[in-house]
C-alpha cells in the first residue's frame, strides 16, 4: 500500500515538472472567494464585476464566448430572467440575417472587442498564469486557483503612473505586465463605478470584482466542477475502503495468515 | 493457448456446447480471466489495468467530444468553448479527456520503468516489450495530434515545431514535411488530417493492446523475482500462481480507485494544472508565443532533441537532434538484446540497481530540462542526460551482464512468497 502511494506520488510529481515559468511581472496574491476545493463564486461580487465590465472594460474589450443567458446561471452572477433580458436589451449586437445591428436577446452572445488591439476577455483568466508555485511546480494551484484572476487584478492595480512614447504609441508602466510597459491606459480610477449595494469603489476593490467576474466568464462551470471533484473523490474513497477490505479478505487464505 | 497449464472452460449445457463448437468466445473470456498469475506480484504490477482504463476513458470521452467538435481553423477553438459552456457536461468530458491523457502517460512511464527494473523485457517476453514500445509510440503520436485540435496558440506552434522536425531530414525533409502538413504551413488541411488520425490511432492502439496481452498471456507474467512459474503440471503451477480473477482483478481495481482519487481531485480542483495557459488564446500564425513548450510527457525526449547543438560532418545539429530523440526510444526497444545478464530481476542485481535509479533520475532531469528555455547550462545538462540514457542501454546493460556479481535468486515463486508470508506450521495444503 505504501509502495502504491509512493509510486503514485512519484508518478504525479513527474507530471508536475512540466509547468513552465513565464512572465516576469509581479503578481500579487488576492484572496478570492472561489479559490481552493471548497471555494465558491460570490454572486454579488460577480454582479459588481459585470457592472465594472459594462461601464469600463466593454468600451474596448469583448466577451465573444459568453452568452447573455448565462448571466442568469446558478454558480454565476445569477441575475433574474427579467434582469438578463433588460441587460441584454441595452446592448446592440450585429445580426447576420438582418445584416444590421439590433438590441440583444438573452440567447445572443456579448459583442466581440470593439477595439482591434484589445484582446477578447472571455478566457483571459485562463490564458494568463499568475502563479508558478514553489520551484515553478505550480502545485499551489490546488488552493489558490490558477492565478489568472490575480494576474488581471494585478495589472489593473499595477500602474505606477509613468508613461513613455514609443513609435507613436503611449506606453504605461505597470508592475504586473511582462516587460513592464503596457499599451492599455489605466482603465480604472477611484469611484469610476457607483455600486448599487454601496460596496467600496476604489481601484483595488473594483479590480478585484471585475477579475472575479472574468474568472467566471473563463470558467463558468467552476462550481459544478468543484462539486464533481468533491463528490467523486468522496465516493471513490468510500469505494476504495470497500475494495481494500475485500482484497484483504480475499488474499487472507493465500497468504496463509488467517 | 500455450504456457502455464491450468483448467480450461468446459461447455456443459447443450446451449454452451452448441455455441462453443461454432464460436469459442466464452472459452476465450474464461481463459483470459482465469489465467494463472504469479502470486507474488507487487504494487508495480497494477499499471496495466490503469492503462486499460485510460484507453477506455479516452475513447469514450473522445467519441462524445467529437459529437460537438468542429475540425476547421475558423471554428475549432470556438467549438471547444461551445463544449465547455453549452454542451451538458461538456466541460467534464473535456477535462477528463485532457487530464486523462496525462494519467495515461504517468501510467505508461511507471509501467515501462517497472519492466526495466524487473527485466520484464527479457526472453521470452521480447515481443510483449516491442509491442509495448509500439503502443507507447502510438500514444505519443495520438497525444500530439490531440493537443493540436483545440487550435490554441500552443496547438498551432507545437504542430509547427514538431512537423518542422521532419523538415530537418536531409534531402527529403522539405517534401515530407509538406506532405505531413498537407500544404506549405500548418493550416486547415493539417487540422483535418490530424483530427482524422487522432480518431484512428486509438483503435490501432486497441489492436496492439490485444496483441500485447496475447503475448504475455502466452509467456505468462513476469514477477518481482524474475523466476518463471513452474509449469510441468497443473499442481506445480498452482503452487506458484493464483487465477487472475478474482485475486488480481480486485487488487488492481483497488489500486485503480486509489489513483482515480488523485485523478478526480485534479480534474475537479485544478484541471488546467498540466495544460498551458497559451492554449486558451486562439491560434495566430502571426504571433509566436514567448516560450513554446510541449506537453509534459514529451519533455525528456524534447530535451534530448535540443541537447544536440553542434553539427557533425555534413549532418546539421537539428537533424542529429531528431535522430537522437527517436534513437532514445529505439534503444529502449533493444533492451531485450543489449541486456546480457542471466538474472532477470533487478532485485538480485546490486550494480544494476544503482544504474537503474540513475536512469530514473536522468529521466526526471531531462524532463525538467525540456521545460526550461534552452539557455545557459540547460543544453549541456541535457547533453549529459542524453549520453547517460544511451549509455545505459548500449553500454551499461551489456557490460553489467558480464561483470556483475549477482545475489542468489529464490528457487521458486512459492519460496519467495512463503518468505514474505510464512505459512502457519502444519497448515500447509
Amino acid at each position: 500500500m505504501k509502495k502504491l502511494l509512493l509510486s503514485a506520488a512519484v508518478a504525479f510529481s513527474m507530471a508536475t515538472t512540466a509547468i513552465a515559468g513565464g512572465g516576469e511581472g509581479h503578481i500579487e496574491d488576492f484572496d478570492f472567494s472561489f479559490e481552493g476545493p471548497f471555494g465558491k463564486f460570490d454572486q454579488y461580487q460577480l454582479q459588481r464585476g459585470l457592472q465594472v465590465y459594462t461601464e469600463v472594460c466593454s468600451a474596448c474589450h469583448g466577451l465573444r464566448h459568453v452568452a447573455f443567458r448565462t448571466l442568469g446561471d446558478e454558480g454565476g452572477p445569477h441575475l433574474t430572467a427579467d434582469q438578463v433580458k433588460a441587460y441584454a436589451a441595452e446592448i446592440d449586437v450585429y445580426d447576420k440575417e438582418l445584416d444590421e445591428d439590433r438590441s440583444a436577446k438573452p440567447s445572443d452572445k456579448f459583442p466581440a472587442s470593439g477595439l482591434e488591439t484589445a484582446p477578447d476577455l472571455s478566457l483571459m483568466a485562463k490564458a494568463r498564469a499568475g502563479f508558478h508555485g514553489p520551484n515553478g511546480l505550480g502545485i499551489n494551484q490546488i488552493v489558490k486557483g490558477m492565478g489568472g484572476a490575480e494576474y488581471i487584478a494585478s495589472i489593473l492595480t499595477g500602474y505606477t503612473g509613468e508613461e513613455k512614447e514609443e513609435a507613436g504609441t503611449t506606453l504605461y508602466e505597470n508592475k504586473a505586465f511582462p516587460g513592464g510597459w503596457i499599451a492599455m491606459a489605466p482603465p480604472l480610477e477611484d469611484e469610476a463605478v457607483e455600486f448599487a449595494d454601496g460596496h467600496k469603489n476604489d481601484v483595488h476593490h473594483m479590480s478585484e470584482d471585475v477579475s472575479a467576474f472574468l474568472m467566471w466568464t473563463a470558467e463558468p462551470k467552476m462550481m459544478a466542477r468543484q462539486r464533481l471533484g468533491l463528490l467523486s473523490v468522496g465516493m471513490l474513497l468510500l469505494f476504495g475502503v470497500l475494495l481494500y477490505l475485500t482484497n484483504k479478505k480475499l488474499w487472507r487464505d493465500i497468504k496463509r495468515k488467517g | 493457448m500455450a504456457g502455464i497449464p491450468h483448467d480450461h472452460y468446459e461447455p456443459k449445457t447443450g446451449v454452451e456446447k452448441w455455441l462453443h463448437e461454432r464460436l469459442p468466445v466464452v472459452s476465450l473470456v474464461y481463459d483470459t480471466l482465469m489465467i494463472p498469475t504469479p502470486k507474488n506480484l507487487n504494487w508495480m504490477w497494477i499499471w496495466g489495468i490503469v492503462l486499460t482504463f485510460c484507453l477506455a476513458l479516452q475513447i469514450i470521452t473522445g467519441i462524445i467530444l467529437v459529437m460537438h467538435y468542429t475540425p476547421h481553423v475558423d471554428l475549432a477553438f470556438d467549438s471547444v468553448e461551445h463544449i465547455m459552456r453549452d454542451v451538458n457536461g461538456g466541460w467534464a468530458f473535456r477535462y477528463l479527456h485532457a487530464n486523462g491523457a496525462s494519467l495515461f502517460f504517468i501510467a505508461v512511464y511507471a509501467h515501462i520503468f517497472r519492466g526495466l527494473y524487473y527485466g520484464s523485457y527479457k526472453s521470452p517476453r521480447e515481443i510483449t516489450w516491442i509491442v509495448g514500445m509500439l503502443i507507447y509510440l502510438m500514444m505519443m503520436a495520438t497525444g500530439f495530434l490531440g493537443y493540436v485540435l483545440p487550435w490554441g496558440q500552443m496547438s498551432f506552434w507545437g504542430a509547427t515545431v514538431i512537423t518542422g522536425l521532419f523538415g530537418a531530414i536531409p534531402g527529403v525533409g522539405g517534401i515530407l514535411q509538406e506532405w505531413l502538413l498537407g500544404g506549405p504551413a500548418v493550416d486547415n488541411a493539417t487540422l483535418n488530417r490530424f483530427f482524422s488520425l487522432h480518431y484512428l490511432l486509438p483503435f490501432v492502439i486497441v489492436g496492439l493492446v490485444a496483441v500485447h496481452i496475447w503475448a504475455f498471456h502466452t509467456t505468462g507474467n513476469n514477477n518481482p523475482t524474475g523466476v518463471e512459474v513452474r509449469r510441468k503440471s497443473k499442481a506445480e503451477a498452482a503452487k506458484d500462481t493464483v487465477p487472475f480473477w478474482p485475486y488480481y482483478v480486485i487488487k488492481d481495481l483497488f489500486a485503480l480507485v486509489v489513483i482515480l482519487v488523485i485523478f478526480m481531485a485534479v480534474v475537479g480542483f485544478m484541471p488546467n494544472y498540466l495544460g498551458h495557459p497559451d492554449n486558451y488564446i486562439p491560434a495566430n500564425a502571426l504571433v509566436t508565443p514567448a516560450h513554446i513548450v510541449p506537453e509534459w510527457y514529451y519533455l525528456p525526449f524534447y530535451a534530448i532533441l535540443r541537447a544536440i547543438t553542434f553539427d557533425v560532418l555534413f549532418l546539421d545539429a537539428k537533424f542529429l537532434g531528431v535522430l537522437a530523440m527517436f534513437g532514445a526510444i529505439a534503444v529502449m526497444a533493444l533492451a531485450p538484446w543489449t541486456d546480457t545478464s542471466p538474472v532477470r530481476s533487478g532485485r538480485y542485481r546490486p550494480m544494476f540497481k544503482i544504474a537503474f535509479w540513475i536512469l530514473g533520475f536522468d529521466f526526471m532531469l531531462l524532463m525538467w530540462c525540456g521545460a526550461q528555455p534552452a539557455e545557459g547550462l540547460i543544453p549541456l545538462i541535457s547533453l549529459l542526460g542524453a549520453i547517460y540514457w544511451f549509455a545505459y542501454f548500449l553500454v551499461i546493460l551489456p557490460v553489467l551482464g558480464w561483470t556483475e556479481k549477482t545475489l542468489p535468486v529464490p528457487e521458486t515463486i512459492e519460496a519467495d512468497f512463503d518468505a514474505h508470508y510464512p505459512p502457519k506450521s502444519g497448515s500447509a495444503k
